[in-house]
């Protein structure tokens, strides 16, 4: 493989980044759309682009090492393994997981939520329980419990939010007195890019009992994450939105409580001994993974944690909070753009608005004809549009790869939208 | 783009046609774009022989579902109902006269599916035949 190819490369000696050397290291930063014009691809809470090392690993496994993993004893099925449980320990070892037994693959966030909703939560919530989620959250992080509260009949609560878009500490605290079982919420809000106090948070419900899950679908991809100093119980992850493929991610539990679970898929890999009276469960992590699971997706989100932990995820932070804020900046000064969520030292990696008079599709369709890709909608969070008595809104998010100009072609095809209505 | 976002669908947008409701309509239908949680009412009122006498809509959209409600409130205005069930989405498309993409599809073809949706009081139905 290349040597410029990895993250290390782009650093200096001295630890700083160069971060047009990082920017090179994806090859879909080439790509002209509508007819020549430099893709500007602001859509990242959506899906990150992925560097050549993250495409190489996975065209490399394919090439070279293919086979079923945990099956044969022949070489590939040996490489495979080895690749795929290395890969394992890199994603872990990205949230500072103390063991590779906890650190569960999944398809993304929303699967790794309905696991621990299927699975611990079927076991362990009925009548008299309660569940606390917030309006801030992603559907994944709401509609599971819906489903499961109609099944098991425990009571759901939601946890409201401000409007300087921060959670609500004292509405937080009050639920927090209902002695609930399980409290979910978001590290980084996907609309309102609010960074929450995990720590505090789970500080809070702990002391009120209660296990604490945390979505981190966009909380990965920007900051440095340690979920043993968090000290959170379940912590979920999507491999697409870091760099990684689609179609694979992470869930990590506490040793104890994944022991205590049942499985949720029966199958393959996911037995120790099968009879016809009934099977026994493999060891964790593979209880949670039945049948053959996506090798060479998890090959690829390995890479990504990789090279994000080259780069630094300390310098990853200070890079989107540094594009946030110059973003934020920009966007504010447009006359009729009303910016959701708060200030810029409260938020990571997006600014979504509104803007007066033009309505996000049309917005994003006039950007995207000026080569510029931003999300345009509910972003999968209905509930907190809601609450903020908007249907939709506009979305640019920020990685790795953007820069200053980029977000100046943002602004300028605001401008311009705001002059065709 | 200017060709997406053309003069005719920024005036229907910015200067609704037919916009509001009517008092005892004979057919009301109501529906919503999930992609962009656009909604959207029609509401019609109809003579002995079957013409549309009274058209209006009600909703929240982008340009391009707006207009297009708009403009089919003033189409099928003082037509007859039998002609407004043959619509379809290439008459919208025509009367709309830009290209649009296979996203932006569901915000153009709200209005005719709604329309459809209190014509025949069916959803299934439409669903199929705008697809």
């Amino acid at each position: 493989m290349p040597r410029n190819l990895n993250g290390r490369a782009a650093a200096a000696a001295d630890g700083t980044l160069d971060w047009a050397a990082v920017r090179s290291q994806f090859p879909i930063m080439e790509r002209k759309v509508q007819g020549g014009v430099q893709l500007v691809y602001l859509d990242n809470a959506a899906s990150s682009q992925k560097p050549a090392v993250v495409l190489e690993a996975m065209a490399h496994y394919y090439r070279t090492s293919h086979a079923n993993v945990h099956r044969g004893v022949h070489t590939l099925s040996e490489e495979a393994t080895t690749l795929y449980e290395d890969a394992r320990q890199n994603a872990g070892r990205l949230i500072n997981a103390s063991s590779s037994r906890e650190c569960v693959y999944v398809r993304n966030t929303t699967e790794g939520i309905n696991l621990v909703a299927g699975s611990w939560g079927r076991a362990n919530l009925g009548p008299g329980d309660t569940v606390v989620t917030t309006v801030m959250e992603h559907h994944s992080n709401i509609v599971p419990w819906q489903i499961l509260q109609a099944e098991r009949g425990f009571t759901l609560r939601y946890v409201p939010v401000t409007p300087e878009g921060h959670l609500d500490r004292e509405v937080f605290g009050s639920l927090m007195a209902e002695d609930p079982k399980l409290v979910c919420f978001t590290h980084v809000s996907n609309v309102l890019g609010t960074v929450n106090p995990v720590a505090e948070l789970t500080a809070e419900a702990h002391a009120a009992g209660a296990l604490v899950l945390v979505d981190g679908a966009q909380g990965v991809p920007h900051l440095p994450v340690d979920v043993q100093a968090l000290g959170v119980d379940f912590y979920v992850y999507s491999g697409h939105k870091m760099c990684g493929p689609t179609g694979i991610g992470l869930l990590w539990a506490r040793r104890e409580l994944l022991q205590a679970m049942p499985p949720w898929m029966g199958g393959g890999e996911m037995i120790r001994e099968v009879t016809l009276e009934g099977s026994r469960w493999n060891e964790l992590p593979y209880k949670f993974e039945a049948g053959t699971p996506a090798i060479a997706e998890a090959v690829g989100l390995g890479a990504a944690a990789e090279y994000l932990m080259d780069l630094g995820m300390d310098n990853v932070a200070s890079h989107s909070a540094y594009l946030t804020n110059y973003a934020y900046n920009q966007l504010v000064e447009i006359e009729g753009v009303r910016i959701l969520g708060p200030g810029p030292e409260e938020r990571m990696g997006l600014v979504s608005f509104h803007v007066d008079e033009v309505h996000p599709h049309d917005l994003a369709a006039i950007l995207d004809l000026d080569g510029v890709a931003i999300r345009a909608g509910h972003h999968c969070a209905q509930p907190l549009h809601q609450s903020l008595d908007l249907i939709a809104s506009a979305r640019a998010s920020f990685y790795l790869y953007n820069t200053e100009s980029e977000i100046d072609r943002l602004a300028a095809g605001i401008e311009r939208a705001r002059r065709i209505f | 783009m200017d060709q997406l976002y053309r003069e005719a669908i920024i005036d229907h947008y910015r200067h609704p046609r037919h916009y509001g409701c009517l008092e005892a309509p004979d057919y009301k239908a109501h529906d919503l774009n999930p992609f962009c949680g656009d909604e959207l009412t029609i509401e019609l009122k109809v003579d002995d022989e079957g013409i549309i006498r009274g058209v209006a809509f009600d909703g929240k959209g982008c340009a391009i579902s707006l207009a297009s409600a708009s403009m089919l409130m003033e189409e099928i205005l003082h037509e007859s109902l039998d002609e407004v069930k043959t619509w379809t989405r290439e008459d919208i498309l025509d009367m709309l006269g830009i290209e649009i993409g296979p996203v932006r599809m569901k915000c153009a073809m709200l209005s005719l599916k709604v329309l459809k949706k209190g014509i025949y009081g069916l959803d299934q139905l439409e669903e199929e035949e705008l697809d």
